[in-house]
């Protein structure tokens, strides 16, 4: 191979610059940038999210775009099939499905997300304070869990249709009631691994007072974790919500939720199987999203698998 | 408590509870500290130095841990009565403390630069922004380049030897006028261990800060200290300069130590070890924790734990070879430095 001819100065030795030597390689990327970088590879994650932002868009004006609302019946309409002027049919009682439908995802949107963040902020606590705490403390703590978690779940939720009025909020307590013991569970075993790492050691040997470890220190370093339960307990409130209501314990007429439409849809499943179709579809399609993007944030959250 | 001394420790016993026994990982240590000097307390892992100085901060997690007596007398006063909330005032502001291992003793998810500020927002009442520039300034001062940038990022883009300098920067953040170092070389390799060790002394006499060295490497013992403790067995068997200790070591097993130190120049010889383990501390010997694995062993040995003798004003060796009715033995050539 020719080669240049090498003149005299490149032999000439380099100026070292120590600032240079030691220049930052990379930008720097806060935690929530680098872990968004490495979720948006997931390509799966991300339809998981695309999916999940046209379901709370639908939900929220899906009825103002069809021009019917959702508890209007119209006995001469009942059991239509799809057309131009209903999209999705209508029901037994003549209401217009595409508007329902939207409706029931709200409902059941709202009840997942709000029975999840409950759950979580429970559990949380509860977990890191039996973790962190240890000793009699964490036993007694984790006792009342597993007693909780004991009790037969339909039992309490039948129970407690018994002594509230049902409607929304009693879906949702009944529902977290136990729903938290599974994220304390979680985050004490986060909690357990991570207070004998020496940052711990180290915060403390600066003075820092148990509530600011646990706050500062240990929440935030499961946060990953928990955020990848959270998005995996939503679908799970969700199916529960819909399975309560198909079983004639959810939200009360003329409320819709993708489980009291299935329930409904059942009944007429083999002359008008569109009643049935699209809220289990929906239902099915809103629990894969959010299965994948908790997938896809079990990968990208974990501040061990920085790459 | 002397004058000039910053620190004492008098005769500091713990023992941990567990499901096998009672394990006295500390049984009767004595030593003090004294300003701006460099005590190392050297010895094989098990030997109690850790939780020695964790227990100095009051850091040992109770249960499991237990304090059995003794007390550490600093600034006049017994840190071993004082409650979580005045230790939490005396950690990082009296005494500060480096850890082992740098890629595992910052957290993950702060900024470098919050760390440090961390402790001087708690304990020096700085407002953010007073912080954040005093931060700059131990940045600056630990030898991290580009200091603006770094503190802004996370502790795993930074290389081990930063992360140490980091924890460096975060332990003397608020000019503790003690410093323990948990074997703070351990995990950085060797290049970086001579400039982790440089920049410690540096800062040690622009603050004046004592520091408190644990470490099993008698190399950094030399370049760094002025006084030695040799620990063994939970006790502090001998006790010295550091001169006192490599050229005149009475204790066979300092001896030991000294001899499986490798050497420059030493061409085809194995490198010594001492054979045997350290003892199980969950059930203590009752005579002398080194006995059983010393070549110079006698009956009384086994049977009574040795008292200290002075040798001089600072070298204190228990070992019964020093009594005068036991047979004279001299230190092997092993373990003579540069003999």
């Amino acid at each position: 191979m020719q080669q240049q001819p090498l003149s005299d100065d490149l032999f000439r030795p380099v100026e070292r610059d120590a600032e240079e030597a030691e220049k930052i390689a990379g930008p720097s990327l806060s935690y929530w940038k680098d872990a968004w970088r490495r979720f948006k590879k997931n390509k799966l994650a991300l339809f998981g999210i695309i999916v999940l932002l046209i379901l709370t868009f639908m939900a929220i004006f899906g009825s103002a775009i069809s021009g019917y609302n959702y508890h209007n019946t119209s006995l001469i309409n009942a059991n239509q099939s799809p057309s131009g002027e209903h999209w999705f049919g209508t029901d037994a009682l003549g209401r217009d499905m595409f508007s329902r439908t939207w409706y029931g995802a709200r409902i059941s949107l709202f009840i997942g997300l709000t029975a999840a963040i409950i759950d979580i902020i429970i559990g949380m606590i509860w977990g890191a304070v039996a973790g962190f705490v240890g000793g009699k403390v964490d036993e007694y703590m984790m006792r009342i869990a597993d007693v909780l978690i004991g009790i037969p779940y339909l039992l309490v939720v039948i129970l407690l249709m018994v002594v509230m009025e049902p409607g929304l909020f009693t879906i949702i307590i009944a529902m977290t009631l136990t729903g938290w013991i599974n994220m304390a569970r979680i985050v004490r075993g986060q909690v357990l691994s991570m207070k004998s790492d020496e940052y711990v050691m180290a915060a403390r040997s600066l003075g820092a007072s148990t509530p600011r470890v646990l706050f500062r220190h240990l929440i935030p370093n499961t946060l990953g974790e928990i955020l990848v339960t959270l998005t995996l307990t939503i679908p799970n409130a969700i199916f529960t919500e819909a399975f309560l209501s198909y079983l004639g314990l959810g939200v009360p007429a003329p409320m819709a939720s993708w489980g009291t439409m299935s329930s409904e849809g059942v009944k007429a499943m083999q002359y008008y199987p569109w009643e049935l179709f699209f809220p289990a579809f929906f239902i099915c399609l809103t629990m894969l999203a959010f299965n994948v993007i908790g997938d896809g944030m079990r990968d990208s959250l974990d501040p061990k698998e920085r790459r | 408590m002397e004058k000039n001394h910053v620190l004492e420790v008098n005769d500091l016993k713990v023992s941990f509870d567990t499901y096998g026994g009672e394990v006295q990982a500390v049984r009767g240590v004595n030593f003090h500290l004294k300003k701006s000097e460099t005590l190392a307390i050297v010895g094989e892992s098990g030997s109690g130095k850790s939780v020695t100085a964790q227990s100095i901060m009051q850091l040992i997690p109770q249960p499991p841990g237990r304090f059995k007596g003794g007390s550490v007398i600093f600034n006049d006063e017994d840190l071993t009565k004082k409650s979580t909330k005045q230790m939490e005032a005396i950690r990082g502001k009296d005494i500060g403390m480096i850890f082992q291992d740098p890629m595992t003793s910052l957290n993950p998810t702060m900024t470098v630069g919050r760390q440090i500020m961390e402790g001087m927002i708690k304990h020096q009442n700085l407002s953010k922004a007073e912080a954040s520039e005093r931060a700059l300034e131990l940045l600056n001062l630990v030898g991290i380049p580009n200091p603006e940038a770094r503190l802004k990022q996370y502790p795993h883009q930074f290389s081990g030897g930063m992360r140490q300098r980091a924890v460096i920067a975060i332990a003397l953040a608020c000019n503790p006028k003690v410093l323990i170092a948990d074997e703070p070389t351990t995990a950085l390799d060797v290049t970086i261990q001579a400039q982790i060790l440089d920049l410690m002394r540096e800062l040690q006499d622009k603050f004046e800060t004592a520091i408190i060295l644990i470490t099993h490497d008698l190399g950094v013992v030399a370049n760094m200290a002025q006084r030695v403790a040799v620990m063994y067995g939970g006790k502090i068997v001998e006790t010295g300069t550091v001169d006192e200790l490599f050229y005149g070591a009475k204790h066979p097993y300092t001896w030991g130590l000294l001899a499986s130190m490798p050497k420059l120049g030493s061409e085809d010889e194995d490198l010594l070890a001492i054979p045997g383990t350290p003892p199980d501390l969950a059930d203590p010997p009752k005579g002398c924790p080194f006995a059983a694995r010393c070549p110079h062993a006698m009956k009384v040995c086994t049977e009574q734990m040795p008292e200290y003798t002075e040798l001089s004003e600072t070298q204190k060796t228990a070992c019964w070879l020093l009594d005068e009715r036991a047979p004279k033995v001299e230190a092997p050539e092993a373990a003579r430095i540069g003999g």
